[in-house]
């Protein structure tokens, strides 16, 4: 057991998926049952968990996903004015990850590929609401746009590198990940 | 009576969004627009993510597909990993598959199935259903379960844990594995991990069969509420095994109208293109299918567990069969199109997928030594599967320089997606119409997406336009300029 003290106050931790696949947090559900007692010291603020729809003020933001569009820069500007830690969770908050296999192609070639040309679609044209947020040219890691307390990396991180971060921090130690933690894939 | 996609006359209406939508995987929002008296004037559900994967795996070496396309969603990567590797199958020529690794392969969907059926529950949809849809938002998810209802939520932990070690087993890790590749599977399962799946199956049997029971007696308790929230009547669309029973693995394409009465059987996967066809509206980057034959007004339909269970003849598994019929005798064998009976059909079919693994686990050709097939090559290949959320289709062509040339899919939540914006717009004209707008009412309609259990990432794959707008709005939310520069005039 990494935990020893009892809590004074819980970490209040918000977590979000920008331009990801929430693998990151299956990951971190991946910790099983281990989430009955992670709750004994932290308390979710917003999160896809949870229906808090904007985070406020949290010691842990926990970001999946890279930048995509411009509602993922404003979501991730909005968690870093509000976490004291933020980090990034993960191949493409870190990298931009699978998503930004597209940063080498012409958009208006992949829309006309998806929406005009594709297989099976009637009558083609190109989504344009204003409810659609603004596309980026390319897809950016998260510390490109704030700055980024912690990485971990993953596709997604194993739940235990994810523990022992969570555990760590709630420690109020420097978090260290061991042999074996630390992979790409 | 009025459709609530479109609002005649948006002036003066007040728009209300939910954004963004919890509790679902992915990234949506809800935008309603409201007049004076709070009568509804339009009701959305925008998918408004992009990523673009059909387009960036053009070029790609096919063997790399099943790798990269299950990054489309971390919840049912296993789902996009297979239907992948099926439609490569057919690109290699292995019309059949080894004994071990079409068995491996099953066990490995059906711990997918187990895992994401739990997850939408127990984690995501319970909070509604044991709290109330207006509940206190701050208690309204797993957290609040596992407070008010411990052994539930406990149950629904290690659920989702089984599912997940069945596929670390089958896959080699829990998200994003490598087990199937075009021809077969890489590894088989041993006797240790058999042998330690094994043990923890007569505890998931009996927490998948408390929780038929548990959404069973929530419809009885309820029945008024649930078979009519957000109900709209559709078509229904499933893969169904070659003997008409259910498979989630493989078999052939079956529709039935609204009434229960087959409008199409038999359907092989590579003639899914004749089968349905995709219209785009101007406010989703999620298309919307439809079935050709019956046009894109009364051709939609609906996919995933509810769905399945009304269109099979029959579940292969006694448990999972006699909760079948209990759940279709109680409306006398009629299609039921309530959204909220989803997470009944979803736990009927969360102990089947725990039957077929314990039925798998006792079969000694999980073990074997062959583990892929090769034949003839082609150039094109279609693979289908009942993902967690519904039918799952894939479609590459390969050159002779074994590189992609062209790839669709077509995504469990993006069939549904006229069925959810349908059912959103029937909550609003029930519960919105004249009443003030509340955090609880707005969750009426986060209920009925729910239900669905959308899968918004895994809908956003196509890449999307760049909607080159600019909104000026005064002070009291009202738009003063908007400027407006479409994809044909980029720079």
């Amino acid at each position: 057991m990494t935990i020893v003290t009892p809590p004074k106050k819980k970490l209040r931790v918000a977590t979000t998926s920008l331009a990801g696949c929430f693998g990151c947090h299956m990951s971190l559900l991946d910790i099983d049952e281990r989430l009955v007692e992670l709750l004994q010291y932290i308390e979710f603020d917003a999160s896809p968990l949870t229906d808090l729809k904007t985070p406020g003020p949290c010691d842990l933001g926990l970001v999946e996903g890279g930048l995509c569009n411009a509602e993922n820069v404003h979501v991730l500007r909005h968690m870093r004015a509000r976490c004291r830690i933020l980090v990034a969770l993960g191949a493409c908050a870190i990298t931009g990850g699978l998503p930004a296999q597209r940063n080498h192609l012409d958009i208006r070639d992949c829309l006309q590929t998806v929406y005009l040309t594709g297989v099976g679609v009637n009558r083609g044209f190109i989504p344009n609401d204003p409810e659609l947020p603004l596309p980026l040219d390319k897809v950016h890691p998260l510390h490109d746009v704030v700055k980024v307390d912690y990485f971990l990396p993953g596709c997604p991180p194993p739940a235990e590198a994810i523990w022992q971060l969570l555990t760590d921090l709630v420690a109020g130690r420097t978090p260290q990940l061991g042999h074996g933690l630390i992979h790409y894939d | 009576m009025n459709t609530l996609e479109k609002a005649e006359n948006t002036t003066g209406l007040r728009r209300v969004a939910i954004e963004p939508v919890s509790r679902v995987e992915g990234h949506g929002k809800v935008t309603l627009l409201l007049d004076d008296e709070n009568r509804v004037h339009q009701v959305r559900l925008h998918i408004v993510e992009f990523r673009g994967f059909e387009r960036f795996i053009q070029g790609r070496p096919y063997w790399e597909v099943p790798v990269m396309v299950q990054r489309l969603c971390g919840i049912c990567p296993v789902s996009h990993h297979l239907a992948a590797a099926k439609a490569l199958d057919a690109v290699v020529g292995a019309h059949r598959l080894t004994r071990t690794a079409e068995k491996v392969r099953r066990l490995m969907h059906y711990g997918q199935i187990l895992q994401s059926h739990a997850l939408h529950f127990y984690h995501l949809s319970s909070p509604d259903l044991l709290f109330g849809f207006d509940a206190d938002p701050a208690q309204r998810n797993v957290v609040g379960v596992l407070q008010a209802h411990p052994d539930l939520a406990k149950q629904g932990i290690l659920l989702r844990k089984f599912g997940q070690e069945v596929i670390r087993v089958t896959a080699g890790k829990r998200v994003h594995g490598t087990g199937a590749i075009p021809g077969g599977v890489n590894k088989a399962v041993t006797e240790g991990e058999r042998d330690a799946l094994r043990a923890d199956l007569p505890d998931v049997l009996r927490w998948a069969e408390q929780g038929v029971t548990l959404v069973a007696d929530l419809h009885a308790r309820n029945h008024v509420v649930y078979d009519r929230f957000g109900t709209v009547r559709s078509n229904i669309l499933s893969l169904v095994g070659r003997d008409g029973a259910l498979d989630l693995y493989d078999g052939v394409l079956r529709a039935r109208d609204a009434d229960g009465t087959i409008i199409v059987d038999g359907v092989e996967a590579a003639a899914y293109s004749d089968l349905i066809r995709e219209n785009v509206r101007s406010w989703s980057y999620m298309k919307f299918p439809y079935l050709q034959s019956l046009g894109a007004e009364h051709g939609w339909y609906k996919v995933g567990p509810l769905a399945r269970l009304q269109n099979c003849d029959v579940i292969p598994t006694p448990r999972a069969e006699a909760a079948r019929q209990a759940f279709r005798e109680r409306v006398g064998g009629a299609i039921v199109h309530a959204p909220l009976a989803f997470h009944w059909a979803r736990l009927i079919e969360l102990l089947h997928a725990a039957e077929v693994i314990e039925g798998l686990l006792d079969d000694p050709d999980i073990l074997g030594t062959a583990l892929t097939t090769t034949g003839p090559r082609r150039t094109s290949g279609v693979g289908i599967i009942e993902a967690p959320r519904g039918t799952l289709i894939h479609h590459y062509e390969v050159d002779a320089q074994d590189l992609v040339t062209q790839c669709n899919l077509i995504v469990s939540t993006t069939h549904n997606n006229q069925a959810m914006n349908e059912a959103i717009r029937e909550v609003a004209r029930e519960y919105f119409d004249g009443r003030a707008v509340t955090e609880g009412l707005l969750n009426h309609i986060e209920v009925a997406i729910r239900a669905y259990d959308p899968c918004l990432s895994c809908a956003t794959h196509a890449l999307g336009k760049m909607p080159l707008v600019v909104e000026l709005y005064d002070a009291r939310g009202e738009l003063i300029d908007r400027r407006v520069r479409d994809a044909e005039h980029l720079p």
